[in-house]
């Protein structure tokens, strides 16, 4: 909040919604849409043949593992700040944030893993598709990683408590969004390689 | 300024102190100025984009002409012997669409009219993140300066039409703008996409979370049902391009064969195996359909604010316009394929897509059928607005009728790609929504500027763009009819189409008459501004909030408290009623003498309605 936004009578809500939560919804509407355009495109393009099956990298299983427990970590700091326990606040989102980070190095290994056995991003599109969704995936997960650490700054300044909890909620909101569209995306992949 | 640190004085805030020229004017995020920043972007883009279009139709019209004399602004593009370079013609033809379609028509038409009249109709004090509302502004500004720095490279602009397909724009070697222009267009479509979400988002916030008191969903004006569900489409369709261009440019860059297959250059094969190409159009159309009606919704939405206070009569069918945007919007995302009936589709798929096609003719003919039974026995003041809208309801109406007949698939063999489809969408979508922003803009000029735009002058702009318009494009309808294909360079070649030369000259000479007549509106457009003569709060006599607030609104819109609504907005000419208006915020308890009596009933509610407090426990 600048100096300047304070001063001015604030727009007054309507719904006993969170203007900001609101926004996030939105936000990760348009993430939805993205993905439902990359994977429909993925169905059409598999449905015309001429496709290259692939082996999911094992550590994909593993790195699936990780994102989930970097979930429960999120969600354990909710419940940290909201009963105002500082350190566990701080400490469950830093585990969140490192679990995060162990699951992008554990993707960029998958991707090694692919290229051992063969698949590519240029060649086929079956093993195009695989590494555009994973990084594409891997780019939003960086920019979850970001809001966690404004988040863990948050905590630090005691910007975060039991009554104050807009930040986190939504950053709670998006990790867990970027969860499920990780098991979303490990699934199709597996279901339909 | 001075405005804005009155209303600031009246709040009671002493503590203010000037935001300065930077903040005030260039970076603010006050929603008034960032929608003047896109109205005056979109007005440049709009001569930009109209100038190219002069070009091509010089060379359309006039295939001799020796072009030497506009070697000072193309230079190379025109060759020794006086010639357009065939090339930059398509890159030209891809330039206007692009910058119509995006710049000018999604960004000037809903960047500056959502901006404005959300706040100001629902009554909420700004967009719910100004912060927001401005990065959408700057990410759309540096999108604009990309795509026009892209005009002056040595390759020329992008070159494979406004649509982009591939193989056409994926391969460098196929066209000299598929290079770096090609690779410019993407980067400033990205960014372009990225301030349409910004934007987006923001709008349907704000109608959600900062109506005011009083102001439930049955009371909105049909601007701002028009402005959300546009946003909602751009919020769902926007993506999809951004998917299409992000495969695209890992086709072009990275090797990768998404939309490549079995192609031979000079004779030797390329590597890519294995892509589709109509892939490609599938997911440009999933946008591109929905994009044709983020163009015309906000337009279609402002006529109905102005048709209804011109003709000083409720707007006809309230719900039905409601219903038959929302219908729109929906069949908008399933009808996508109707462009590609040429693709060797399934025959059976293209009449499915034939029928919901077709479909979207019922909410479309009770859209305009509510305008036309609106000005019915209406006390019409023909306000240079009223009759940009009215224009807008013609075009509507014409082009809506040419897209029924290219709506059967078994028609479009013969017209797509035709001029007919060309007379079709410059109709329909380009000039409709033209003249919706430029009825908008004549009809809020003195809220937004607090001057008034001269009439004469508007009158005159008024003739001779609406005459012009339809000599433009009634013709092509007649040129694609006998099949004379769009994008092509020139049609001298063909022994066919020399009996349409006369016909092809009528027209650039028409385009030329209709652009210049645009000059006209520009001078008054900047006269006014500085020289207009003052203007009043409410000047058309309108009961919408906007004109509830002073000449010249400061920040935060309402120097005292947000006016509460009480009633709909379309409270014209109703019997009893002293005035033959009653604005929005004018309680029923204050009008017994005009009052039905279920509105008598609800007197009793306005108390509560007053009494809402917002949980203020909802931290912002
Ligand atoms: C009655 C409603 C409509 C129907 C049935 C309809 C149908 C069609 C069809 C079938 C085409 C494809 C023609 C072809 O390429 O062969 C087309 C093209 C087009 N329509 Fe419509 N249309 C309708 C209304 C509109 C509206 C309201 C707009 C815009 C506001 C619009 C904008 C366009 C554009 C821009 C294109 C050409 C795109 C391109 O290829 O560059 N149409 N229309
Ligand atoms: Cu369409």
């Amino acid at each position: 909040m600048t100096a300047e936004n304070t001063l001015r009578e604030e727009p007054k809500p309507v719904l006993s919604i969170n203007k900001w939560k609101f926004i996030t919804w939105l936000f990760i509407i348009t993430i939805v849409m993205l993905f439902a355009s990359q994977t429909s495109a993925y169905l059409v393009r598999r449905a015309e043949g001429n496709w290259t099956e692939f082996e999911m990298p094992q550590i994909f299983y593993w790195s699936t593992l990780v994102l989930f427990l970097s979930s429960v970590m999120v969600f354990l700091s909710v419940r940290a700040a909201r009963s105002d326990e500082f350190k566990k606040l701080r400490a469950f989102i830093s585990g969140a944030f490192v679990l995060g980070t162990a699951f992008l190095i554990m993707q960029y290994i998958g991707w090694q893993q692919l290229q051992e056995t063969g698949i590519y991003l240029k060649g086929n599109p079956s093993g195009s598709f695989l590494y555009i969704l994973t990084g594409l995936h891997a780019f939003h997960l960086i920019s979850g990683l970001v809001v966690l650490v404004f988040a863990l700054a948050a905590s630090f300044k005691m910007n975060i408590h039991s009554k104050k909890m807009i930040q986190l909620e939504v950053c709670s909101t998006y990790w867990h969004f970027l969860d499920i569209l990780w098991i979303y995306l490990f699934v199709f992949l597996l279901y339909f390689r | 300024m001075s405005t804005a640190a009155a209303a600031h004085v009246e709040h009671g805030h002493e503590e203010h102190h000037d935001l300065g020229f930077i903040r005030s004017y260039i970076f603010s995020e006050d929603h008034k100025v960032i929608a003047k920043q896109y109205l005056i972007s979109g007005i440049i883009w709009a001569v930009i984009g109209g100038l190219m279009s002069l070009v091509f139709r010089l060379q359309l019209g006039f295939p001799d002409m020796d072009m030497s004399w506009l070697k000072p602004f193309l230079g190379q593009w025109i060759n020794e012997s006086g010639k357009l370079d065939a090339n930059f013609y398509l890159a030209l033809v891809t330039m206007h669409g692009t910058i119509m379609v995006f710049f000018v028509l999604t960004a000037g038409l809903s960047g500056t009219f959502s901006n404005f009249l959300i706040p100001l109709q629902i009554g909420a004090r700004d967009m719910a993140s100004g912060f927001m509302n401005m990065l959408s502004y700057w990410f759309f500004f540096i999108s604009s300066v990309i795509m026009f720095w892209s005009i002056f490279i040595e390759t020329g602009p992008a070159g494979g039409g406004w649509v982009i397909y591939p193989p056409l724009s994926a391969l460098a070697e196929a066209n000299p703008g598929s290079g770096t222009g090609m690779t410019l267009w993407l980067v400033s479509m990205a960014l372009f996409i990225v301030s349409s979400l910004l934007g987006g988002i923001n709008y349907v916030t704000t109608v959600i979370n900062l109506r005011t008191k009083g102001m439930t969903f049955d009371k909105m004006p049909l601007t701002i049902w028009a402005f959300t569900f546009t946003a909602i489409l751009g919020i769902l369709s926007f993506p999809v391009l951004l998917s299409a261009a992000l495969l695209l440019i890992f086709d072009r860059s990275f090797g990768t064969s998404f939309f490549l297959s079995d192609i031979y250059i000079n004779g030797h094969a390329l590597p890519n195996q294995g892509g589709s190409p109509i892939l490609f159009q599938h997911l440009f159309w999933f946008l591109g359909h929905p994009e044709v009606y983020i163009v015309i919704l906000p337009a279609l939405g402002l006529t109905s604010e102005i048709i209804a206070t011109n003709s000083r009569k409720p707007i006809f069918g309230y719900k039905a316009m409601i219903f038959s945007m929302a219908g729109i919007m929906f069949l908008a995302f399933i009808v996508w394929a109707h462009h590609m009936f040429m693709t060797g589709m399934n025959p059976f798929l293209g009449s499915v897509f034939m029928l919901l096609t077709l479909i979207i003719a019922v909410p479309s003919a009770v859209k305009a059928f509510n305008y036309i039974t609106t000005l019915w026995r209406g006390n019409i003041i023909f306000t240079p607005a009223m009759l940009f809208a009215i224009g807008l309801v013609s075009f509507f109406v014409s082009g809506g009728l040419t897209g029924i007949i290219l709506g059967n698939s078994a028609l479009d063999i013969q017209l797509h790609d035709t001029y007919f489809v060309v007379a079709h969408f410059h109709l329909v979508m380009g000039s409709a929504a033209f003249f919706g922003m430029i009825g908008g803009v004549y009809h809020w000029f003195p809220k937004m500027f607090g001057k008034m735009m001269n009439k004469t002058l508007g009158y005159v702009h008024f003739w001779f763009t609406f005459i012009g318009v339809y000599l433009v494009f009634f013709p092509m309808h007649y040129i694609g009819i006998a099949g004379f294909p769009r994008r092509y360079y020139q049609w001298s070649g063909f022994e066919t189409f020399n009996t349409y030369a006369d016909l092809n000259a009528f027209i650039s000479v028409a385009a030329i008459l209709t652009f210049s007549a645009q000059l006209i509106f520009i001078f008054n457009f900047i006269y006014s501004i500085f020289w207009g003569k003052k203007a009043t709060a409410n000047p058309w006599k309108s009961t919408t909030l906007e004109w509830t607030t002073p000449v010249n609104p400061g920040h935060g819109n309402w120097p005292g408290e947000i006016p509460t609504v009480y009633r709909w907005p379309y409270d014209y000419s109703k019997p009893g009623a002293k005035e033959d208006f009653i604005p929005q915020d004018v309680p029923y308890s204050a009008t017994p003498e005009s009052n039905l009596p279920e509105e008598n009933e609800m007197i009793s509610e306005e108390k509560e309605i007053e009494n809402i407090e917002y949980n203020h426990n909802i931290p912002d």
